[in-house]
């Protein structure tokens, strides 16, 4: 007969309650271990994420702020890690509790194991609830609030039109010169860029004085200053002045300073202004360039004349003298003022540097200094004979330009505050009146945009290829004759832009 | 009667005593509050005897005895010796042992007939455990434990083994031992019972953290609720005359 062994369960008492239990590392059941010792302990049931309403981002101590969903994999892991008691035991699971978003309340199950006596592991599963305190990140209190800038940098020209800031804002957008400003604000005679760091501030200076010729000056504010550690906290204020001489302006020279320039004849005209200014003497094709430094050194080279006073002119007649430079031939010139074409033969025969581009025919646009009204010293103080009665200055495409409103491309825009106060009605047709002739000035001056970017107009293209369907007499007329300058299409960028539609147009 | 009881805030008293039926051993501590517990309970019917042996403290598990005798391991002075036959009853015999295991407490558990003993100790060991002890010895382990002085205590009433001890293992060794035996715990779940708890046939001490459950089965195994020592003495005296009769 085989001798079966029996297993009778061998039990002792638990020592704490005397129930019989089979033996364990702590001799003790399970209930008595658990009312004794809380693995829990040392590990805050509550606690509080900060979260940022405005970014929707949360706080991760110290100091980095991340995004992330609700019940997300790193919601949970930064949740875990401001649980401080946690590296003391082993977290075996973790999960969300299901939360009404709006109740600012995350709540978070985690599953922990410990050791607690010799060898007796216990294991336990508790709850954490996690309250969500709003708090805003430094990123968005300094968008918020408005005085949180360090550095200003005001931009002024004194001239009474836009073009320069339109020019200068395409500039910016080209070099991304404007990643570091807080803010743009709109003031009466120019813009404002507001910076976090006096550096960036610096930054966006020299930008703006390799641009174009700029006077700076530099004044800061003390804020606040602490005796005990020598530490101040300053706001700096950049003024800079741009020269207040644009493109096609007529700018009379005093003799002194004309002699500094190379002897250049006192009344010359601005052709272009880069980091230098370009003057061209239209009756001697002499050209010279003015720095800033030169300039404001004595500062009394003037604008007599500017776009605003330009007259139209008809060319009856060109004769081409000779000498050349560059783009610009000297010709004498017969013109008659667009207002006396058929009336009376009220003719000039003006000197001018434009021969290669005008013909008979064309119009042209130049000041009329018979009948200008100048208040300037230093014009006053010109001899007669220096003063020729009209200065031709560019030739002119408006009839054509008005029968074509639709350009092919366009120009990106900063973003930009407006300020307290919206612009009055005049203002704004003031105002859309300079940006067409800015756009003009691009579409007629390839030098002009070579240092700026143009995008396609997607919509443009569209509309040009519905026009021409409906409207072919309009195509006819404009084909004959002279063309106007239009930008070439292989100057022009394409947008980047995340869209299917725009694919299919570039298929066709 | 059981009795809670503290060496130097160490709950391991039996390390640091060690009791039987004629005499009590104690270690020579900073204070004599633990001594005064024993002698309390003890005083005026066993002597209480102060002692080191080799120096050390750890008297309960270098030594090992009944009422008949006691062994002391090699390493104990000669002046401990003296003072060891000094202070205990003339009819008890005290001889050094050359073994090996030296921790005479923790290799061997005994009563005042029979020990268990490691079952790697010296056969002329054994012999000397016999003749000095007047017992039976059997090599056994407790719970798979070759300690078996450590993880047990018994009495000539009943014995306290092992938490995990089997039941057909509880069953040989009290068919051995010829008394009841239980497994349990002392000390709030200690199972290092040799360690943690002293007793004799009338009166165990136990450490503090023992818990009153852990109490009670101490009380009940080695049936110490009413035990008096005159009554053990003359059931005792009875027995010896009759066996010296």
């Amino acid at each position: 007969m085989e001798y079966i062994p029996e297993s009778r369960q061998q039990l002792i008492l638990c020592c704490e309650c005397g129930t019989a239990i089979p033996p364990n590392p702590a001799n003790m059941c399970v209930n008595c271990v658990r009312s004794i010792v809380d693995i829990t302990e040392g590990i805050p049931k509550q606690a509080t994420v900060h979260w940022c309403k405005n970014c929707e981002r949360y706080l991760q101590p110290p100091a980095t702020w991340l995004a992330c969903d609700l019940e997300s994999r790193e919601l949970l892991a930064l949740c875990l890690k401001k649980l401080r008691g946690l590296v003391k035991v082993r977290l075996i699971d973790a999960g969300f509790v299901w939360t009404e978003p709006h109740s600012r309340r995350i709540k978070i199950k985690l599953t922990i194991q410990k050791e607690v006596f010799a060898a007796t592991i216990l294991q336990q599963a508790f709850e954490v609830e996690y309250v969500v305190a709003s708090m805003m990140c430094p990123d968005c209190t300094k968008v918020m609030a408005q005085n949180m800038w360090k550095a200003m940098v005001q931009v002024r020209q004194k001239v009474d039109h836009q073009r320069t800031f339109f020019y200068l804002e395409q500039l910016i957008l080209k070099h991304n010169a404007h990643q570091d400003t807080i803010n743009i604000k709109e003031v009466k005679g120019g813009l404002d860029f507001h910076f976090a760091q006096r550096s960036h501030a610096i930054k966006m200076c020299d930008f703006l004085a390799s641009m174009v010729p700029t006077r700076a000056k530099t004044s800061e504010q003390l804020i606040s200053s602490d005796i005990h550690n020598g530490t101040s906290n300053y706001k700096f204020t950049y003024s800079v002045e741009i020269i207040p001489i644009c493109r096609d302006d007529l700018v009379v020279v005093p003799k002194k300073t004309a002699n500094s320039l190379g002897q250049i004849a006192p009344l010359t005209l601005c052709t272009r202004v880069g980091n230098v200014l370009h003057l061209i003497d239209f009756r001697t094709l002499q050209t010279t360039s003015v720095t800033g430094f030169a300039y404001w050194r004595s500062e009394d080279i003037t604008p007599v004349c500017s776009m605003r006073d330009l007259k139209e002119f008809y060319v009856l007649d060109v004769e081409l003298l000779g000498p050349r430079h560059g783009r610009y031939a000297l010709a004498d010139i017969t013109v008659q003022r667009m207002a006396d074409v058929g009336r009376n033969d009220c003719e000039f025969i003006v000197r001018s540097h434009l021969g290669n581009l005008l013909a008979y025919g064309d119009s042209v646009l130049g000041y009329d200094l018979d009948s200008a009204n100048i208040n300037n010293a230093n014009f006053e103080a010109l001899r007669h004979e220096d003063v020729p009665s009209i200065v031709l200055v560019k030739k002119s495409y408006s009839e054509r330009r008005r029968k074509r409103k639709n350009r092919n491309w366009r120009l990106k825009t900063l973003d930009k505050d407006d300020g307290e106060l919206a612009p009055k009605k005049q203002d704004k047709e003031k105002l859309e009146a300079d940006f067409e002739t800015f756009l003009r000035d691009l579409e007629e001056d390839p030098e002009l945009r070579q240092n700026i970017n143009l995008y396609k107009d997607a919509e443009a293209a569209q509309r040009a290829r519905s026009a021409i369907g409906d409207n072919d007499d309009d195509m006819a007329d404009s084909d004959d004759g002279e063309d106007a300058p239009e930008v070439p299409l292989e100057e022009l960028l394409e947008d980047l832009k995340i869209d299917d539609e725009d694919d299919e147009e570039m298929d066709m | 009667m059981a009795v809670r009881a503290q060496f130097e805030n160490n709950n391991e008293i039996g390390v640091f005593s060690k009791l039987t039926n004629s005499y009590c051993l104690v270690a020579i501590g900073g204070s004599e509050n633990f001594y005064s517990v024993f002698e309390s309970e003890l005083g005026d019917v066993i002597p209480v005897v102060h002692t080191s042996i080799a120096g050390t403290r750890i008297i309960g598990r270098l030594t090992a005895g009944n009422k008949n005798g006691l062994l002391v391991p090699s390493t104990t002075t000669d002046q401990e010796l003296q003072h060891l036959r000094n202070s205990l009853p003339d009819n008890v015999r005290i001889q050094r042992v050359e073994e090996r295991l030296s921790a005479l407490g923790n290799v061997i558990a005994c009563n005042d007939h029979v020990a268990l003993v490691h079952p790697e100790i010296d056969r002329d060991t054994e012999e000397i455990i016999a003749d000095v002890l007047g017992v039976e010895v059997f090599r056994q382990t407790v719970a798979d434990n070759v300690l078996v002085g450590s993880y047990c205590s018994i009495s000539n009433q009943g014995g306290l083994v092992h938490p995990r001890t089997s039941v057909q293992d509880q069953d040989e060794l009290s068919s051995l031992l010829q008394v009841p035996l239980v497994a349990g715990t002392v000390n709030r779940g200690s199972d290092v019972i040799g360690a943690g708890l002293v007793v004799n046939d009338w009166v165990g001490f136990a450490g503090m953290d023992t818990t009153s459950t852990e109490l009670s089965v101490v009380e009940s195994i080695f049936k110490l609720q009413d035990a008096q020592p005159t009554t053990i003495v003359g059931k005792m005296r009875d027995a010896l005359i009759d066996t010296h009769s």
